[in-house]
């Protein structure tokens, strides 16, 4: 189901837990897995579940509840854009409009080559950096003026 | 990044973040004074008391007493918690500590354990700042190959480990019981207390929940002592502390200055309003925190007792800048949305609640709403604060309050004539707010 | 003791008490959804706000501890004010569809909204809507009334031991479901729908059958397994439309088991025999009660003539009343035979004359709560005895260890600290190097009656875990459950456990399989020893004449099919039953029907010694009469003693107390000079059987609804990984099971409960009433 390399870091996961406290690496470990698979079907959740000996319900409320685990597809590249007040007032929602022009999109949207899915992201924790994005959840792009958004777009097609 | 302070000063270079650089700003140095002195562990907390050194997270609860509550003697595990799960809008101050000093908070999470007799301790990490989470467990790679972490810290016997830990996308994590919660592999939904975690923590075991920079503080505190810590701020506002400025400012960013700092102070050095437009209103302490008018504002030094008595919150430090081309409805809608979508979903009053505020005020903005929709916001948050079992719910409801109550004419002007007071030729293209 | 006021009212309370509990005691009602005594606190629905002095808001009374001098006011303007608005909030969202929902009339949230909601909602957009989920054939939904309280996700992962129920997603969206895909398996999921505050789990089988003010409730208690969980029937138009349960802290608390709940639907079933019938060349025919009544004493009274009273015989079940009982083995008694049995599925008899009293749990169920140290033997356990196993959960939260011997494990659910797996054969010896162990740790000299047996054997470290942690309890108990009960050498194993008990100084039970089980003993519905022949006799040697009480042989009994091929070479089968099954019509002559424990008054034991008596709740359906008049008149028209009995009562002074209590000096578990056997292990592989719970008694084979149930799945052949490499055959093959007795088709399952060697395969069940015997070796091969 998942790859060794996959399943040796989450056993490093486990690892940073006491031994009887192995659901603490739920989170870890669906992060591990959304990382390879691009998204968490049910059959990843329940594998999650069973290596890591919870009931599937339980893990399946711990995906279901963090935002940025994808319980559905989501194009190759997933571009999270903040709208919140700060990056708002600083062109958040700006850069976001920018890219649903250029990509054609718009919010939970995925181009039609399966390339890009727009999301609408919560406070990511970097407002002096507005306009912020992520790239597939781990990549922090900050000051995103329109030319920088065409360069991002540009690498990311390469 | 400005720095008249402790935690972010004499931050030069690429490197800042690594263990060598750190320990030639002296890092390090207070934890190797307090194993080769044996100082007692009393004597630690008494110190961190002396500094009056407050929660850095947003309630600005004393830290000494804090670790006092720790049962210290209590046989068995006992957790040390860093809540660096900062997602509150306008707060962005823990990342660039971890980003550029992750060992001031690594040493400050030692010293605590040794305090509190811990062995243990995770540090929970935004998910969305990935990479500092990333550099963050380097940095703890690095602290334990130096025998920093782990047993016998530096030949001592005293033993203490420490871990990282990421959300997900769930704001409400910053929660600390619900950080405990999802360290434990759950939904990160909040506890309610009594039990509090220095009884009842992780695991159900006794655990002290900090700040990022309130654990940044402490190398400080023991290294130069209580008293100069305190003597950076003023009394029972102890030390410096960083401020996020966001919003309408020419030099978004941190700044690390000591408390009590006048506000058109820290304005001035965040390069003052964007294109030397007038001040309409500021959120000082964090999105949850009440907006207080330009007036009132500029009247504030920035510490825990006077932006209170201001009618605010010091809370997190982060201070969101408004211009007068704002639309105070649309930028309270926003808020509105954030928090309906960051309730936990929980307790009843916050999940029907926080729905409920963001669609009156939504309706408000889109030109729908109702002559009552003011009392009807009043009457809904009322219902809302003081009712739920963690915060979420009064913070959902107090930028609602003060929206309403600093700026009942634009809303009112709103329900009357079903659109915007501040002209849209007068809203500049980057202050333009939109909602999905 | 704290000391606390509450609306005015001083009075102490334990340390430790919430301020609902404290409410409680004064009787001040404070609004709640999501409290409830069973489960944890939760405190999310908020709706219990009350206001106490020095707060500074109100606190919620389900999680707030009572601190000495506190003053409460459940209903003050504060404490209404804010429970007024925690109503609002509930109800935004909640449909008003309360005309088309089944907890109408008896919701917490319709009750409460009368009290603290407003006439008019001031919530004027649209409602949310979330879809239903799929949780089997017990519990219908309809989430959109869901408040988010929690119990249910709590019930499962609590009391029945697996989170089978989360609430998944947040805030807004937050909505309580299953994994994916998943139905909900325990066999106390009815209970869900009780603790549903709202109308948003409700009863599938019940769904829009009556509106809850339209029904009767009367009390009753259930027929199905050995703990006698008390119930209230509810009735309309002299139907039973549902059965919810009657709370009994010392007996079932506050719950049921699916069994209990759902087996009502039987009760209705076109298999119900309404009318007496008899077969007369080779038809059956619909008659009186006078000429069925006649046909079955004169037969009676011929066969006894013609062929002597002991070619007469009654095999009774477990799940009839005590005064059916009573009344059968007088009738059996007075026509001067010795054969009557109601223990059908046992296989070894030796123990009889050697028992000092009725097999008993040895210990009130309710202080189960408070052992430390348990060792099961020889069961199914979770499926056998839901609710006592529910009682053990919880205790082992409490610190209670549990340790068991089995040939044949499924996850309790609950954490069996050590779990010895063995093969049937090696069951009494691994019970020896327990007791082995035991004298062992105790360091005293043993002067017992097995230092011989004792000499022989070996300890393992399995064995010696079990010993350990028995002899470290201070209150402990050992149990033998069905399986050993049903053993070939059930004697070796009940004097081995005895004798385990006694050095371990622990309570010694036997968890019984039925209703009746300790009934049955009390009236003696048991060959005395040498003076009549017991049911595996009476099933394995024709006889003349059968009376059969509420048995289907074939399915109730160890002989399985070969039942049938017995009682086929009877004169008279007179079959006394509240349904007509197919098989009954092959073998019986004559067909009485009788009614089920809602139609009759009754009494049963359950394990710990309870009589629990009963009246009708419905008139018996068509013509069908309570058991125990049928026995009687059965008896007046032979003339016989001991019937002149007007009422149901007369009969139960008999056997009961005057006070209607169990004589309790009558209970007893110690056997006495019982030989031990010693299995002797052939390598050959042995059957293992469990009755699966749905399969059990004849109510519970007919419930449409629980025969829907995963745990009512076909059978199938189930063997550890060991040895599906030894037959060599692949898993999901069709293979031949073949006993002595027969042989049976079914699929091959890989189970890593199954001791290497064993063949699990249920027993009860028309697919493998061929095998016969509950257990013996079997072999197995790909077909």
């Amino acid at each position: 189901m998942l790859s060794p390399e996959s399943l040796k870091k989450i056993d490093r996961e486990i690892a940073k837990y006491p031994p009887d406290q192995k659901q603490s690496a739920s989170m870890g470990a669906l992060r591990i897995a959304q990382e390879e698979k691009g998204w968490l079907a049910n059959e990843t959740i329940e594998f999650v579940a069973e290596y890591l000996g919870m009931p599937a319900i339980a893990v399946y409320e711990v995906a279901s509840f963090y935002n940025m685990y994808d319980l559905a597809p989501v194009g190759a590249k997933k571009i999270t854009v903040c709208t919140n007040l700060p990056c708002a007032l600083s062109g958040g929602v700006h850069a976001a409009d920018y890219i649903k022009k250029k990509l054609g999109i718009d919010f939970n949207e995925t181009t039609a080559d399966g390339q890009f899915t727009l999301k609408e992201g919560e406070c990511m924790g970097a407002c002096g950096d507005a306009p912020v994005l992520l790239v597939n959840n781990h990549r922090m792009c900050s000051w995103m003026t329109e030319e920088k958004i065409d360069q991002l777009l540009a690498d990311l097609k390469k | 990044m400005t720095s008249q302070g402790i935690i972010l000063s004499g931050l030069d270079g690429d490197r800042t973040w690594r263990l060598a650089d750190y320990v030639k700003r002296g890092g390090y140095d207070a934890l190797k004074k307090i194993i080769a002195e044996k100082i007692p562990a009393d004597q630690i907390i008494s110190e961190v008391k002396k500094s009056a050194l407050r929660g850095r997270g947003g309630a600005g609860f004393p830290t000494g007493l804090k670790w006092s509550f720790m049962p210290r003697a209590f046989p068995g595990a006992k957790y040390i918690a860093c809540n660096s799960d900062e997602g509150e809008p306008g707060t962005f101050k823990d990342r660039d500590i971890l980003r550029y000093n992750p060992h001031t908070v690594i040493e400050g999470m030692i010293i605590a354990g040794y305090a509190m007799g811990c062995e243990r301790g995770y540090n929970y990490i935004h998910g969305e700042i990935f990479e500092v989470y990333e550099r963050f467990e380097e940095a703890l790679q690095e602290a334990r190959e130096a025998g920093l972490l782990g047993n016998n810290i530096l030949g001592s016997d005293f033993s203490f480990d420490l871990f990282a830990h990421h959300g997900y996308g769930a704001y409400i994590c910053g929660e600390e019981t619900a950080l405990l919660e999802s360290i434990e592999g759950k939904k990160g939904q909040p506890r309610f207390k009594p039990p509090f975690p220095a009884s009842f923590g992780l695991y159900g075991k006794p655990t002290t929940i900090n700040n990022t920079e309130t654990f940044a503080s402490i190398p400080y505190i023991i290294r130069e002592g209580g008293d100069a810590f305190l003597a950076l701020g003023k009394p029972n506002n102890g030390g410096t502390k960083l401020f996020s400025v966001s919003g309408h400012v020419n030099k978004p960013g941190n700044y690390e200055i000591p408390l009590g700092t006048p506000f058109s102070t820290l304005l001035e050095m965040a390069g003052g309003v964007r294109g030397g437009r007038k001040l309409k209103a500021v959120i000082p302490g964090g999105s949850s925190a009440p907006v207080l008018p330009a007036s009132v504002m500029m009247d504030c030094t920035m510490d825990y007792d006077s932006i209170s008595k201001g009618g605010s919150m010091l809370g997190s430090g982060a201070v969101i800048v408004m211009d007068e081309t704002t639309c105070m409805v649309k930028a309270l809608e926003r808020l509105s949305y954030f928090y309906f979508e960051e309730s936990c979903g929980q307790c009843t009053p916050c999940r029907e609640g926080t729905g409920w505020l963001y669609r009156v005020v939504h309706r408000i903005e889109n030109g729908l709403g109702r002559p009552d929709d003011l009392d009807l916001l009043n009457s809904v948050t009322a219902n809302i604060m003081g009712r739920t079992i963690c915060a979420l719910g009064d913070a959902a409801s107090m930028p609602v309050q003060s929206f309403v109550k600093h700026f009942g004419d634009e809303f009112a002007f709103h329900i009357e004539h079903k659109k915007c007071l501040v002209p849209k030729d007068v809203q500049h293209e980057g202050s333009k707010i939109y909602v999905a | 003791m704290l000391e606390i006021e509450i609306d005015g009212k001083q009075l102490q309370v334990p340390d430790g008490s919430t301020v609902m509990e404290a409410a409680n005691q004064v009787g001040a009602y404070v609004p709640h959804f999501c409290y409830h005594k069973k489960l944890s606190i939760a405190a999310n629905c908020r709706m219990c706000l009350v206001q106490v002095e020095k707060a500074p808001k109100p606190l919620p009374a389900c999680a707030t501890p009572v601190t000495n001098g506190m003053k409460v006011w459940t209903h003050s303007e504060q404490a209404v004010k804010a429970q007024k608005g925690v109503m609002e909030f509930l109800l935004i969202n909640h449909p008003l569809d309360c005309p088309i929902c089944d907890q109408g009339g008896e919701c917490q949230l319709q009750d409460l909204s009368v009290g603290y909601g407003g006439v008019q909602s001031r919530y004027e957009e649209e409602k949310r809507v979330v879809s239903n989920k799929d949780l089997g054939p017990l519990v219908s939904t309809d989430m959109t009334r869901c408040i988010n309280c929690t119990r249910c996700v709590r019930f499962t992962t609590e009391i029945a031991g697996l989170m089978e129920l989360g609430q998944a997603f947040r805030g807004e969206h937050a909505e309580i479901m299953p994994f994916v895909e998943k139905t909900i398996e325990t066999e106390l999921s009815g209970n869900i729908i009780d603790l549903c505050p709202v109308g948003a789990l409700t009863s599938k089988p019940f769904r829009f059958g009556a509106r809850a003010w339209e029904m009767s409730r009367r009390k009753s208690v259930s027929p199905h397994d050995s703990l006698g969980s008390n119930l209230v029937v509810q009735i309309k138009n002299d139907q039973v439309k549902r059965v919810l349960p009657l709370e009994n802290e010392d007996v079932n608390e506050c719950w049921l088991s699916d069994k209990d709940r759902f087996s009502y639907e039987a009760l209705a079933s076109g298999e119900r025999l309404t009318k007496p019938m008899i077969k007369q060349g080779g038809q059956w025919a619909e008659t009186d009660w006078a000429t069925a009544l006649e046909y079955v004493a004169n037969g009676l009274k011929s066969i006894a003539a013609e062929h002597g009273a002991a070619s007469i015989g009654a095999l009774v079940s477990p799940h009839s009343t005590l005064e059916e009982l009573e009344l059968a083995q007088t009738l059996v008694r007075g026509i001067g035979s010795g054969n009557i049995d109601f223990r059908l599925r046992q296989s070894d008899f030796s123990a009889d004359g050697k028992r000092e009293g009725a097999p008993w749990l040895g210990m009130p169920v309710s202080k189960i709560g408070s052992l430390d140290r348990l060792f099961v033997v020889g069961s199914f356990f979770r499926k056998d005895h839901p609710l006592i196993a529910q009682r053990v959960r919880q205790a082992a939260k409490r610190g209670l260890k549990v340790n068991a011997l089995n040939p044949a494990f499924d996850d309790w659910q609950l954490p069996v600290t050590n779990a010895l797996k063995v093969k049937p054969s090696e069951m009494a010896s691994s019970l020896l190097a327990v007791l082995k162990s035991l004298i062992d740790i105790s360091g005293e000299a043993y002067n017992g009656e097995y230092a011989a047996a004792l000499a022989a054997v070996s300890v393992d470290p399995a064995a010696r875990a079990i010993a350990e942690s028995l002899a470290s309890g201070r209150r402990s108990a050992v149990w033998l459950g069905n399986l050993a009960e049903q053993h070939k050498d059930a004697a070796t194993l009940h004097a081995l456990a005895q004798e385990i008990a006694r050095v371990a100084k622990a309570s010694f039970g036997i968890v019984g399989e039925a209703a009746n089980s300790v009934g049955g003993y009390l009236v003696n519905a048991i060959p005395a020893a040498g003076k009549g022949l017991n049911a595996a006799q009476m099933l394995s040697a024709p006889l003349k004449a059968y009376v059969l009480l509420n048995v289907e042989p074939e399915l109730d009994s160890a002989a399985g099919s070969s039942a049938l091929r017995t009682l086929a070479k009877a004169e008279m089968v007179a079959v006394l039953s509240a349904f007509k099954s197919a098989a009954a019509l092959e073998y019986a002559d004559v067909m009485l029907p009788v009614a089920p424990f809602t139609e009759t008054a009754g009494t049963y034991v359950n394990c710990e010694g309870r009589a629990q008596s009963f009246y009708a709740v419905v008139k018996p359906r068509g013509e069908a009469r309570p058991a125990w008049k049928v026995l009687k008149v059965i008896g007046d028209m032979l003339g016989l003693e001991g019937f002149s009995v007007d009422s149901v009562e007369d009969v139960r002074k008999r056997v009961l107390r005057t006070d209607g209590n169990v004589d309790q000096s009558k209970l007893g578990n110690a056997v006495h000079g019982i030989e031990v056997k010693l299995g002797t292990v052939s390598g050959k592989l042995e059957r293992v059987s469990d009755v699966p719970i749905y399969f059990a008694d004849p109510i519970a084979r007919r419930s449409a609804p629980l025969q829907q149930t995963t745990d009512a799945a076909e059978p199938q052949a189930r063997v550890s990984k060991a040895t599906l490499a030894q037959i060599g055959v692949d898993v999901g093959a069709r293979v031949k099971v073949a006993s002595a007795e027969g042989a049976v088709v079914v699929t091959l399952v890989e189970d890593a409960g199954v001791a290497d060697g064993c063949v699990r395969l249920a027993a009860a069940h028309v697919l493998t009433a061929p095998l016969g015997a509950l257990n013996g070796e079997v072999s197995v091969e790909r077909v």
